[in-house]
This record gives C-alpha cells, sequence and structure tokens, in this order.
C-alpha cells in the first residue's frame, strides 16, 4: 500500500515538473514574454516569434520523451521493490 | 502527362490501397471493431493516431490561415501541439490501464451515473458532427478543383470510400488504413514545402529555410516578408496584433480542447499496455510535429511567393491558377481603379467579405461580382483555405506534385473522417444502447448495431458535405470550446482526485457545456455585430472561451463534491487501479 502511495507521489511529481516546462515554453516563451524574447535574434528569427512557431513544438515531444523514459524507470524501481 | 488525369490516376491509386488494407483487416468482434482487439504496435498506433488528428484543417486550411496572420497564427500551431503533452502525461496512460472501449465508459464509470455517461455521449456526439462536416467540405473542395466533378459527387465518392473500410473494417479497419493515410499525407505536404524551400531559400529543409536568407539576395526571408508588407500597409508578419489575454485563452482552450477529443482519446485504447499507451503518444507527436513544424515555414514562403506573383501584375498576363480558382469561386479580383492591373493591400476588398458573383465577365475577363466594392486600395479577395493547395502552383512546381497535394489532402480528409464516424458509432452502439437503454443485447447484436449507427452517421456526414451548413467555419471554435470545457475536466478530476462525486462532476460538465455554448452561440449567431473585444468577457473571444468553461467546470465540480457524500469504497479502488500500471 504505502509502495503505491510512494509511486503516485514520484508520478505527480514527474508530471509536474515536466508541465512546468510545457507551460515555460508555450504559454512563457511564446506568448507572456515573446515581445521580450523578440528583441534578440537567433539566425533570421526573433526569438520570440521562434518559440510561438516552431520552438515550443520541438519541446513538446522532447518533453513526452522524456515522460516516456522517467516513467519507465520507475516502473522498474517499483516493480523491483514489489518482488 | 496532363494534371487532371495524374490526380486521377494518384487519388485512385490511394483509395484501391485503402480499401484493400480494409478487406485485410475486417473486424469480427465488438473489442476488434471498437479497439482493434488492443492489439496495435505504438509506432503504428502513433502513426494512425497522427492521421487521425491531421485533418483537413490541418492539411489544407491552417498553413494558409497563418499565412494570413502571421504571429498570431501561432495559437493554432502551438494549441494543436501542446495538447499531446497534456493527454501524454494525464490522460492516454491512466485511461489505457482503464481499459475499455469509449470515453463515456470512463465517465460512466467513475462517476458510477448513467447521466453522467449521457452528458458525455451528448458532447461527444456534437463535437464530433461539428467536426465532420469540415472533412466533408475538404473533400469537396479538392474534388472539384482538381477532379472537375461536381462537389456533390466529390462528397458521395468519398462516403462510399469511407463507408467500406469504416462499416467493415471498424477501428481495425481504420487504424491500418491510417498509417497508409499517414504516409501519404506527410509525403504529399513534404514534398512541395522541400521544393519551395529550396527554390526560395536554398535550403532543403524548411523548418531551418524558414530562418534563411534569400537566394542570391542578403536579406533573411522573415525580414523581406516584413519589408514587403511594411511597403504594402500591412503590419509586420512576425509581430503579434492580438491582445495577450486572448492569445493566451484561445491556445489554453485548443490545447484542452486537443486532450478531450474523443476521436484521439480513444486511439489510446488500441494499444497492449500502459508503457505503449505514453510510447504511442510520443510517437504521435513526433508523427504530428513533422508537419507542424513546416506548416509555418510553408505560410511564409507562399505569402511571399503570392505577392511577388499577383501584385502590380496585369490581370491578363496573371498564371492560370489564379483564373483556375477564380472560376471556383475561391478567389475574385475587381478592378477598382480601371488600369487592369491588380492591387494587394489591406482590408476587405468588398463588402460583405465573401464574392457574390453574377455572370458577367469584366473588360479584362475577370468575372464580375455583385458585392460593393470597399473604398481601399485592395482589390484581391482570396479565400485563405486554398493556400496550401495553390501553393505548388504558384511555385511552378510540376504536375505531379500538384496531383500529390491533392491525395495527400484526401487522406488527411478522409482518416479524420473515419476516426470521427467510429467514435460516433461506437457511442450510440456501446454507450447509448448496451449500457443506458438496452443491456441485455449480446456482442454479435451490438457488433451489428455498432455497424448500422456507421451507416447512419455516413449518411448524417455526406448531408453536411453536400448542404454544408453556412457555419461550418464558425463550430470550430465550438468543437474545441466545448471539448476543453465539459470533457476534458472530467476525466482530469476522475483520474486525479479521489473526493469529485458524480453529482460535482455531472454540475460541472453541464455548467461548462452551458456556459461555453452560450457565448459561443451569442457571439457567433444572434449578435454577430457585437463580436469585438469591447463587449467580450475580460476580453476573451469566442475562440478562447472555453479555457473560462473550464474553469467553471472545475471549480462547480470541486465546490459541490465537497459538500456532498464522498464516491463510494468500489470507485476508491477503481481510481487506484488506473494510478498504477499492471
Amino acid at each position: 500500500m504505502n509502495n503505491s502511495k510512494n509511486y503516485w507521489r514520484a508520478n505527480l511529481k514527474i508530471v509536474l515538473i515536466l508541465l512546468f516546462f510545457w507551460f515555460l515554453s508555450s504559454f512563457g516563451a511564446g506568448i507572456l514574454f515573446s515581445d521580450l524574447l523578440d528583441k534578440i535574434k537567433f539566425g533570421g528569427f526573433n526569438l520570440g516569434f521562434w518559440f510561438a512557431q516552431q520552438g515550443s513544438i520541438f519541446i513538446f515531444v522532447f518533453l513526452i520523451v522524456a515522460y516516456c523514459v522517467l516513467m519507465n524507470k520507475l516502473d522498474r524501481k517499483y516493480r523491483a521493490g514489489k518482488d | 502527362m496532363d494534371l487532371q488525369i495524374l490526380t486521377y490516376l494518384m487519388a485512385g491509386a490511394s483509395f484501391a490501397l485503402y480499401i484493400g488494407i480494409a478487406v485485410w483487416s475486417k473486424a469480427s468482434s465488438t473489442n476488434e471493431f471498437y479497439v482493434a482487439g488492443g492489439g496495435v504496435h505504438p509506432v503504428a498506433n502513433g502513426m494512425a493516431t497522427a492521421a487521425d488528428w491531421m485533418s483537413a484543417a490541418s492539411f489544407i486550411s491552417m498553413a494558409g490561415i497563418i499565412s494570413f496572420m502571421g504571429k498570431d497564427g501561432s495559437v493554432y500551431l502551438m494549441g494543436w501541439t501542446g495538447g499531446y503533452v497534456l493527454l501524454a502525461l494525464l490522460l492516454a496512460p491512466y485511461l489505457r490501464k482503464f481499459g475499455k472501449f469509449t470515453v463515456p465508459d470512463f465517465i460512466g464509470d467513475r462517476y458510477y451515473s448513467k447521466l453522467a455517461r449521457f452528458v458525455a455521449v451528448i458532447c461527444l456526439i456534437f463535437v464530433s458532427f461539428t467536426y465532420i462536416a469540415g472533412q466533408m467540405r475538404g473533400v469537396g473542395i479538392v474534388f472539384s478543383r482538381f477532379l472537375e466533378v461536381d462537389i456533390n459527387t466529390g462528397v458521395i465518392i468519398g462516403m462510399a470510400i469511407v463507408f467500406i473500410y469504416a462499416v467493415l473494417g471498424g477501428m481495425k479497419g481504420i487504424t491500418y488504413t491510417q498509417v497508409a493515410q499517414y504516409c501519404v499525407l506527410i509525403f504529399a505536404y513534404m514534398v512541395p514545402a522541400i521544393f519551395i524551400s529550396i527554390l526560395i531559400t536554398g535550403n532543403p529543409v524548411p523548418q531551418l529555410g524558414f530562418g534563411s536568407k534569400i537566394i542570391s539576395e542578403d536579406i533573411y526571408l522573415l525580414d523581406k516578408l516584413n519589408n514587403i508588407l511594411n511597403d504594402l500597409g500591412f503590419s509586420n508578419y512576425t509581430d503579434s496584433t492580438k491582445s495577450k489575454i486572448d492569445v493566451f485563452c484561445i491556445t489554453g482552450a485548443l490545447m484542452a480542447g486537443t486532450a478531450g477529443l474523443p476521436h484521439v482519446i480513444v486511439r489510446f485504447f488500441t494499444v497492449p499496455k500502459v508503457r505503449d499507451a505514453r510510447a504511442s503518444a510520443g510517437w504521435a507527436l513526433l508523427f504530428i510535429a513533422i508537419l507542424y513544424t513546416t506548416a509555418p515555414a510553408v505560410s511564409s514562403f507562399s505569402r511571399l511567393n503570392f505577392i511577388n506573383t499577383i501584385n502590380n501584375s496585369s490581370y491578363e498576363s496573371t498564371p492560370v491558377w489564379f483564373k483556375n480558382w477564380e472560376n471556383i469561386g475561391l478567389i475574385s479580383w475587381s478592378d477598382k481603379n480601371d488600369d487592369g492591373i491588380i492591387q494587394y493591400a489591406p482590408g476587405n476588398s468588398l463588402n460583405p467579405i465573401k464574392p457574390i458573383f453574377s455572370n458577367q465577365r469584366g473588360e479584362n475577363g475577370e468575372r464580375i461580382v455583385s458585392n460593393e466594392l470597399t473604398k481601399n486600395k485592395n482589390e484581391v479577395y482570396i479565400d485563405r483555405d486554398i493556400m496550401v493547395l495553390a501553393n505548388p502552383e504558384i511555385a511552378n512546381l510540376p504536375n505531379w506534385v500538384i496531383a500529390l497535394v491533392a491525395s495527400g489532402a484526401l487522406a488527411a480528409a478522409l482518416s479524420t473522417a473515419a476516426g470521427l464516424l467510429l467514435v460516433i458509432s461506437s457511442s450510440i452502439s456501446h454507450d447509448l444502447m448496451k449500457k443506458i437503454f438496452r443491456p441485455s443485447i449480446t456482442d454479435k447484436q451490438e457488433l451489428f448495431l455498432a455497424r448500422l449507427s456507421a451507416a447512419l452517421a455516413i449518411g448524417v456526414a455526406g448531408i453536411f458535405g453536400i448542404y454544408p451548413p453556412a457555419f461550418v467555419a464558425q463550430v470550430v471554435a465550438f468543437a474545441f470550446g466545448l471539448a476543453a470545457s465539459s470533457i476534458f475536466p472530467a476525466l482530469i478530476m476522475g483520474i486525479f482526485s479521489k473526493r469529485v462525486n458524480s453529482s460535482g462532476a455531472i454540475i460541472g460538465m453541464i455548467s461548462g457545456l452551458l456556459f461555453t455554448s452560450s457565448y459561443i452561440i451569442f457571439f457567433k449567431f444572434i449578435s454577430p455585430d457585437l463580436n469585438f473585444s469591447e463587449n467580450w468577457f475580460l476580453g476573451i473571444s469566442p475562440e478562447g472561451i472555453g479555457v473560462v468553461g473550464m474553469i467553471i467546470n472545475f471549480t462547480l465540480a470541486v465546490l459541490i463534491s465537497f459538500f456532498t457524500k464522498p464516491p463510494p469504497n468500489h470507485i476508491i479502488r477503481l481510481i487506484d487501479n488506473v494510478r498504477t500500471p499492471e
């Protein structure tokens, strides 16, 4: 019982950390402080514009991959503890 | 070879492929019909999810819309991909563990209430039909432009194809057809994008070409686009013109709406295990991201090409594509200053905005419109939906590329329509009949009912295609707003709270739904003349109001649950079970 509680808590921690970066890259860099970032040039892009149209999407893909890796690791740990 | 013959060949070959797959993967039980037997490989499921998700709107309309909105168009890019992060982290693994057939299944069981299930079914049917209407319009446009058949014939051909593989194959047939459709649509999207990127910037990767310098000029593409637009009197392509709160809310509503769309969620019921559900969300977003990071590049290329080709050139010497689209009624030109030359400028050229064509031709051969001409300098009306389809022609690409784009657009529309039809049919046969009205039917009878309701749903969708309701464009906001304000919160609270009970969830869903739909109906249908930011609640447009509906849903559900009885013990065990993978 305690074991599954710990598992759930660890799960929530992973999710919350990843959602923080999800919010930062889209609502943050793409919208809220996008105009500020636009003052920085990134190749042919204004940085805020790049986050809004491309950067956030790359980060989303990375976040789901990270989630899969972290959760599989957590699953293994949890299963080992049960045996 | 002639464009029309090429298009017939390519579209015909792709249709034959889809039907072949459907016959090979015929469903024989409800389990196979609803969730493909739960044995789909995560990569295949990722591709199928991507095809299911990327509709005619993503393929045909999105790049065109962004092309005219510039940075404001980012809401679609972030909203329609960011939703997958929510889906992967907050919904897919748990709903897979729950392991039943439909979204109302989860809501009905978790909130131990037939009423909750019924409300979920109503939301689901409304959202899905809204969506299908848009797909059928896409099929109609492609058929009428490239195959030069009547739009109605086009819709009927499309219906017949979907009928064969959705009714026969169910989820199993749809899944493997969608894998094929993904390959067709992504190839069809990338080929012209790569060509155009090479032509304009010399870089074969559109994502990089977007940020590169224009070939043989020392200026970045986006800077050049800004300069050209400024000269014509437009604001910068790379600057936002909408208010921050509105952009914020629209993005939020599209994200939560995406995560709450039943035809996407149900795809995660088809993989064998919880870890496969997580992986397949990752694959799905990767496959989607290929198109979604290309789209903004295509938008900027096509805006540049469009202005360069059209502005200040004489009507007589315009390329054939301009006249072809004019003949279908999606482009119009009215020579306001009688110089025979096309002038493109900010503002609408006509009042009302869309051209109403008379049967006459002007002295240059253009179609005469009976609209009032506006006072500004702009002489061109262009339907934003045609940019992606016209792009290869604008850039003078070979005919086979144009035929490929037409087949890709059909793949995008048909794959989404099939996925939607399936969730409609399973919610009728499974949730309404088996779980609410006729619990005694056998698996075989239920399978028959599922096929019957799929067939009926196709009929209704076809009627939408042939007699398109004038409000198709407006109702897209509806689909996402409703999914965000009703289904999404109910699912999230069902997984992450043990305290939210049936009364809380039902009242939450209904009030989210009522608030969002009355706001949208008021501004889109009852008083469209009041639909501007001074009248909006906190400056939030109808497109973004789903976020407010969602907050209302969450707040009421939590408050009411707090003052009423907690869920019974077997529900607590159900939640514990959903939270732990096998």
